[in-house]
């Protein structure tokens, strides 16, 4: 029976991001214009109203304050994104221990259920006075932790979910192959949850740097974009300020598109039914 | 018992088995009331009937991924959940339900992969297999890579991964064209052919249950009896191939079959159905 020969037609190469170099540009050009576009607008209103810096300075004069004071705006960048990614890496690990805990636990599930919702509505960044007094003013760790807290309630309820999206006809094939709970776990449970625990990254890697930054309008060292930001405005450097806002939006992205990027590799093998 | 006095023993023997599904408000749905069947070591079993009618219920049963309320199975003498803990069967499904983040290969690896089978043995077993379904130019794509025809094929590679005397099949060609459905059946009689195993199939097409079949279960729905079971006496399965689909004997027992599930004699005698 040589079947085989007339249905080895190639497979079709599986439609990937991969775009042509024009591509790019028809994707990336009109956003780009967009913002020049308002960059402009924007400049313009400030000189042709004659709008007070303190109420909103142009974008050229933050722009001068930015490149004017780049290595201050690095090293803050530096000291809010090292709490950032110190609370990402440490919420979505405990945060993916414990949905797994509350996927395997019936028990733990329910007694988690309320805890994790009280956290996902109380304003976490609130904790951080009270953090400071527990760790000490001078130590970063509150903001770590802030930003951790923020970070676990969406990578475990994503993790729960994939945790709970194996396909009946994976979980009969494990039951016909008597697979033990751990095996099925492995095999099919953990790689069928993982593209949902990196949506969880992705959420999270934003609010990771929110959190962190919003912390230290609370108290502690000083260094971080947070603390940089207020204490330029206090200091009426409205344009120093808004050039250290422009560096935590950098910051957010650097995160944010890592995040993407991670989630992107990893999830095109996904499960898409 | 000595094995010297062992009878010929069933590779499977249903009996008196009914499940009985709950249902809300103390309402229930009976899916299989007292069945009863056996199936020799190395025959082909069609199970075949409309939709409800418990076929795909009964193998689950049969298979252990369910237990009925009432009856007892038994898997080569064994209880049915032994004969699943032993894996004594293979089983493939109307999905493929291949792992998508696996190839081909780490695919029809897996069930050897969960018992513990050494690195090398595995990759041979399943080179074997890649080749016995023909596909060997695939072996390192991904599912997603290919077609459903081809899915199905790994799928039923998987299921012999461990050379089962028993294969369950849940309508494994369902979601398939005609044309590709006509050579899976082709393939898989060669396949039977090689592994003298013993097959229960589930089908909703009576064509592909004479085609495949020494014996074509006909059931009926509310509640999921056996209504008849026709011997098909068109030859050795293994000598079986694509001239049976234009033999007389074959649309002969086509349309037997059609009478019996319909209950009463039809009309076109000699229409072949088209699934």
């Amino acid at each position: 029976m040589s079947a085989g020969a007339s249905t080895r037609v190639a497979a079709p190469a599986p439609a990937g991001p991969a775009r042509s170099g024009s591509g790019l540009v028809r994707t990336a050009l009109p956003p780009v214009l967009l913002g020049l576009v308002a960059i402009l607008l924007w400049q313009g209103a400030v000189t042709v109203l004659a709008i007070k810096p303190f109420i909103l300075p142009g974008p050229f004069a933050i722009g001068e304050q930015f490149t004017a004071n780049l290595q201050n705006v690095l090293n803050g960048m530096a000291v809010t994104g090292r709490n950032a990614l110190i609370g990402l890496v440490l919420g979505a690990i405990v945060g993916v221990l414990l949905a797994i805990l509350s996927a395997l636990v019936r028990v733990f599930d329910e007694m988690a259920a309320p805890v994790v919702a009280a956290f996902a509505v109380v304003p976490i960044v609130a904790l951080a006075p009270v953090l400071y007094t527990m760790f000490g003013a001078n130590a970063e760790t509150a903001r770590q932790l802030v930003a951790a807290l923020a970070v676990f309630v969406p990578v475990y309820f994503n993790t729960l979910k994939g945790l709970r999206m194996v396909r009946p006809v994976h979980r009969d094939l494990m039951r016909s192959y008597a697979a033990s709970n751990w095996q099925a776990t492995k095999t099919v449970t953990l790689p069928t949850a993982v593209p949902f625990v990196f949506t969880g990254l992705r959420i999270a890697s934003s609010l990771a740097v929110i959190s962190a930054l919003i912390a230290e309008y609370f108290g502690g060292p000083v260094g971080g974009l947070g603390k940089s930001i207020t204490s330029a405005a206090s200091s009426s450097n409205y344009g120093l300020a808004w050039a250290y806002v422009l560096g935590s939006i950098i910051l957010g992205l650097l995160l944010y598109c890592a995040a993407l990027g991670l989630e992107k590799l990893v999830s095109r093998r996904a499960p898409t039914a | 018992m000595t094995t010297a006095a062992l009878p010929v023993q069933h590779a499977v023997q249903v009996n008196a088995v009914s499940r009985v599904f709950a249902g809300r408000k103390g309402a229930s749905v009976t899916a299989l009331d007292a069945v009863s069947l056996t199936v020799a070591p190395g025959e082909f079993v069609s199970l075949i009937g409309p939709s409800g009618c418990g076929k795909s219920t009964l193998l689950r049963l049969i298979a252990d991924l369910d237990t009925p309320t009432d009856g007892s199975i038994e898997v080569f003498g064994k209880s049915a959940r032994q004969a699943r803990i032993d894996q004594d069967y293979g089983i493939a499904f109307q999905q493929a339900g291949l792992l998508p983040w696996r190839t081909v290969t780490g695919n029809i690896e897996l069930p050897l992969e969960l018992h513990g089978t050494g690195k090398a043995a595995r990759r041979e077993r399943a080179a074997e297999l890649i080749e016995l379904v023909g596909l060997t130019d695939f072996a390192g794509h991904y599912p997603d890579q290919l077609s459903g025809g081809m899915q199905q094929r790994v799928a039923i590679a998987r299921s012999l991964a461990e050379s089962p005397s028993l294969l369950l099949m849940d309508e494994p060609f369902g979601a398939l064209d005609e044309m590709t459905r006509e050579r899976m059946q082709n393939e898989l009689v060669r396949i039977c052919a090689e592994t003298s195993a013993a097959v229960v199939f589930v089908t909703h097409s009576i064509p592909e249950a004479v085609f495949l079949s020494n014996r074509v279960v006909v059931m009926s729905p509310r509640p999921g009896r056996i209504r008849d079971v026709l011997s098909v006496n068109l030859g050795r399965v293994s000598d079986r191939g694509e001239n049976l689909r234009e033999d007389e004997g074959f649309f002969h027992s086509v349309s037997q079959v059609r009478e019996l599930l319909h209950g009463s004699a039809s009309t076109g005698a000699r229409g072949v159905e088209t699934r």
